[in-house]
Formats: C-alpha cells, sequence, structure tokens
C-alpha cells in the first residue's frame, strides 16, 4: 500500500501510522452515550472508509484517507485539517 | 461413525472404502429454537456443547461458505493459558482443560500437542513482568516456570544467545501450552454437533436479521427465511457487518494478521517460542513447515492479506533471533480478520435484542478459545446466564467502564492492541 501525502508525494505505507475511523466528534459531556459510541463503537466497513492517518515518518501531517478495506486501494488523501471530519 | 485402532486397521487393509461423510448435509428446516450464524471453530463448538452438555438439539449452525473456511482455518494453532488479568485467566484456564479432554471427548484426531510455549525475555523489566505473570497463571492453577538463561539454553540451543542487542535473559515456560491440528478441531466439533441431531447448513449466507417488538424472529438468508428464538452471531472479523443487520453497532475493528509458513523440514523448533523484543513467535507443524507470524498490520482490513512492511519485520526478528532459519524458504503467507475490541479481550454476551447473542471480539487469541468459547455460549444461550468462566466477557464494560481487561497495558481504546 502506497499513499500520497498532499505535502509530500506517494510514499510507501512504512512512512503512515494509522489514527482511527473518521468520525464526527461529539459535542458536551454524555459520556455513556455519545462519547461512548465515538470512542468505542464502530461501523467497521467492509468497503469504502474514512479515516485518520499520520504520516508520522515524513511531514507529521495529520491525513483524511478514504479507502477501501477489501483491496487496500486509496481512494484520496487529503489534509485533514479543514476536511470537517 | 466413530475412529478406533481397529477400525483404522480394518480400512486400511480394505482400501478405505468404508468411510463415509463424517456429518450430515440436511436443508434447512423453516424454524429452531437457535440459530448459529458461522459455521467456524466457535460456532460448531457452540452447537456441539448446546446439544451434549444441554440436550439441545432443535439447533442449526448456518455457514455462508463451507465449516472451518474462515479463521479456524487460517491461524497459527496456538493453544495456551497464559494470561494474567482476572476474567480472561479463568476462561482460557477452563479452555485449556477442555483442550486435554477434546480428543476422547469428541472421538477425533485434533493432534492436541502440549510442547509447551516458551515466551522470551530479554531486560530486567521484562524478567519481572515474566514472574508477575507466571505467578498470577500459577494461581489460576495453571502452569508456569521461568526459566534463566541457561535453562533457555538447554531447551532451545539454536537461539543466537549472543546477540548483542537483544540478549536472552531468560524464558517464562508455559509446558501445557501447545499447538493443535485446526482444521481437525472445527470437524471434530462439527461430527460431533451433526450425530447428536445439530443441523449444520453449508452454502447459506444470512442477509438478514428478523426482529419484532425488540425480540429476535429468525433470520433471512441466502436459502430462505428461517425462524428461531434465539440467534447467536458467531462470525469473528464479519461480527461487524452481521451485527449491522440487526442494527446494532459493535466495538469492534477488523484488523489484518499476517502469518506465514515455510516448506516442510525436518523437526527442528519442537516448541511454541516467542520473541520478547520484535512481533515473531514461531512452531513447527507435524508436517515439518515452520509456522510463524507476528503482531497487526494495525490497519483495518479485509482483504485477507497484509502488506510487505509487517511481512518483513517478522522476517527480520526471526532472524535476529535465530538465524538457523534463514535458508528455509517460505512458501506461503496470509492474512485472517481480526475482530479487535478495545481492551484486546472478546465478548459474549446477550444484547439489548431479546433472542440475539453475541460471540466475538477474540483479537488474534481466538483458536485457543474454541472450546472453552464453545462452551460458555452454549451455557448462555441455554440457560440466559453466563457461564462463571466468561462472566467478565461484557458488551457493556466499554460503556460502564467496569471490569476492562486490558492485558497489554496500552488502554482500552481502538487501535492499541
Amino acid at each position: 500500500m502506497r499513499m500520497t501525502c498532499p505535502l509530500c508525494g506517494a510514499r510507501d505505507l512504512r512512512e503512515f501510522t494509522f489514527r482511527g475511523a473518521a468520525l464526527a466528534r461529539p459535542e458536551g459531556d454524555d459520556w455513556n452515550g455519545a462519547w461512548h459510541d465515538y470512542v468505542h463503537l464502530r461501523d467497521n466497513p467492509a468497503g469504502e472508509s474514512r479515516e485518520y492517518w499520520a504520516h508520522s515518518a515524513g511531514c507529521g501531517a495529520v491525513l483524511l484517507v478514504t479507502r477501501d478495506t477489501r483491496t487496500h486501494e486509496v481512494f484520496s488523501v487529503t489534509l485533514a485539517e479543514g476536511a470537517g471530519a | 461413525m466413530r475412529f478406533s485402532g481397529l477400525r483404522v486397521l480394518k480400512e486400511g487393509l480394505t482400501g478405505n472404502r468404508g468411510w463415509g461423510p463424517h456429518w450430515r448435509d440436511p436443508a434447512p428446516k423453516p424454524a429452531y429454537d437457535i440459530v448459529i450464524i458461522g459455521g467456524g471453530g466457535h460456532g460448531l463448538a457452540t452447537a456441539f456443547y448446546l446439544a451434549k452438555e444441554h440436550g439441545l438439539t432443535n439447533v442449526a449452525v448456518l455457514e455462508k461458505g463451507y465449516l472451518g473456511g474462515g479463521n479456524v482455518g487460517r491461524n497459527t494453532t496456538i493453544v495456551r493459558a497464559n494470561y494474567f488479568l482476572p476474567g480472561n485467566s479463568e476462561f482460557y484456564s477452563q479452555s485449556l482443560k477442555l483442550w486435554e479432554g477434546l480428543e476422547k471427548e469428541l472421538n477425533y484426531n485434533v493432534m492436541h500437542s502440549q510442547r509447551g510455549v516458551i515466551n522470551l525475555f530479554h531486560s530486567d523489566g521484562q524478567r519481572d513482568a515474566a514472574a508477575r505473570r507466571g505467578n498470577a497463571m500459577i494461581n489460576q492453577g495453571d502452569d508456569a516456570e521461568l526459566l534463566d538463561r541457561d535453562g533457555v539454553r538447554r531447551l532451545l540451543p539454536y537461539l543466537d544467545y549472543d546477540q548483542a542487542r537483544f540478549p536472552i535473559y531468560g524464558a517464562l515456560h508455559h509446558k501445557r501450552g501447545g499447538t493443535a491440528r485446526h482444521d481437525a478441531v472445527a470437524w471434530g466439533f462439527a461430527r460431533g454437533a451433526s450425530d447428536r441431531g445439530v443441523d449444520l447448513i453449508q452454502n447459506c449466507e444470512v442477509t438478514g436479521i428478523d426482529t419484532s417488538g425488540g425480540k429476535v424472529t429468525g433470520v433471512q438468508t441466502s436459502r430462505g427465511v428461517i425462524r428461531a428464538r434465539k440467534v447467536a452471531i458467531v462470525t469473528a472479523g464479519r461480527s461487524g457487518q452481521v451485527a449491522r443487520m440487526a442494527g446494532l453497532r459493535l466495538p469492534i475493528e477488523s484488523h489484518i494478521l499476517q502469518a506465514f509458513v515455510t516448506e516442510g523440514l525436518k523437526p527442528v523448533i519442537d516448541n511454541v517460542v516467542t520473541f520478547g523484543m520484535g512481533h515473531f513467535y514461531i512452531s513447527q507443524s507435524d508436517k515439518g513447515g515452520l509456522v510463524f507470524g507476528g503482531d497487526l498490520d494495525f490497519y483495518p482490513s479485509y482483504a485477507q492479506r497484509g502488506n510487505l512492511p509487517t511481512a518483513e519485520h517478522v522476517m527480520e526478528a526471526g532472524m535476529t533471533l535465530m538465524p538457523m532459519i534463514g535458508k528455509a524458504r517460505v512458501l506461503r503467507s496470509w492474512g485472517g480478520i481480526m475482530d479487535m475490541t478495545p481492551d484486546g479481550s472478546p465478548i459474549i454476551d446477550r444484547t439489548h435484542i431479546e433472542g440475539l447473542y453475541l460471540d466475538c471480539g477474540w483479537c488474534y487469541g481466538g483458536f485457543k478459545a474454541v472450546p472453552g468459547s464453545g462452551y460458555a455460549l452454549a451455557h448462555l444461550l441455554a440457560t440466559d446466564r453466563p457461564h462463571d468462566s466468561a462472566k467478565g466477557f461484557r458488551l457493556e464494560r466499554f460503556r460502564d467502564g467496569v471490569g476492562l481487561m486490558d492485558e497489554e497495558g496500552t488502554g482500552a481504546q481502538h487501535n492499541t492492541h
């Protein structure tokens, strides 16, 4: 698997670290409800998945990656900041 | 059809023409008391113990492919009871005891070999952790022995003891640990369940779970509607998708774990050996192949194959520990879909939907749990009370924070185990 960092270009998987499903962070302090869902529960899709990855051995940017969990095909890589996720 | 020495001899002398299929191949009935989704190790074991321990035989196991074609056929076959935390400890202890009687109980040679699991350590800190774990295992009633460097050398003379970066300080030796023939475990449970009247239905994919008024009523399948009073989801890496059919989101991410096997070699590795300073563990199959693996690739995947960086790490770690395997040629590598929970421990529980049960979240430790999981889930299905050995495997522990079982001490969050 290779990903194209918007800042650094196409790089090997070794440079990237998976940081979790890209989910909307809840407001408020509903710890046993919305926050439990956000921290623990997952759609866990077999198919297109939106995820955060860090370019940890490169520029360090946090990225929003859309990819297919069945084939490892990468559809898009953008900077997470400002992506609205 | 039962196996015996006499029968094997007779069949051997008469061209092996007397063997028949090991289980029936029934068409699905319109309704069952209990439907188990998933004909892998855990599902088949559950069916077996439902029939044997609880006398419940109006039961169907629905398998979308063929029996034992999922993770029970894709693992590294290790059986052990060396867990540290209460909750896990008693469960795996119970499971190992079931393993020890399994061949007699099933009249099936699952080739359970208690060749010992040797977890190496490479620093004073790791020795302390190993001693602490060993004491926990002994307190649980299982076996553990702390070996010093010379003790390890007597058992494993082939390791690189002069490795300057990762010196071998000793090991925790779990003698009752070992391996088993993974497919045979599925087959043995399948035959035992089928003989007692359970319907094992292959090529039957569940496409929907029917509920009415908060109760489960049955399942939609590729072979028609099947009604059921109770439905258990026992689908390992696919648990999330099957649970979604009932509107449930689970605390599970499906990750990839790779494993590798070499060409067949003469006997060289007598035990299960794990490296403490890199992701590598190894045993030798009875066929001669070196079976080894490492850690997750650490990203969600249903591809059943991994990527090269992890393969490279595993090979490097293996070469660091035991350079003698360097000339062995790798025949195959593969991946399994691991149902990873936030704390790395499993779930055997009811759900908020009456009659819908979960047995999932086995992470990368499902194989050794097969008998224990089947036993505990059968108890839960039959009595609606958790079995004592599995009462810690609650679904809601992530919500209320009570009884999290984070063996690695890395936090009960996704992507940390």
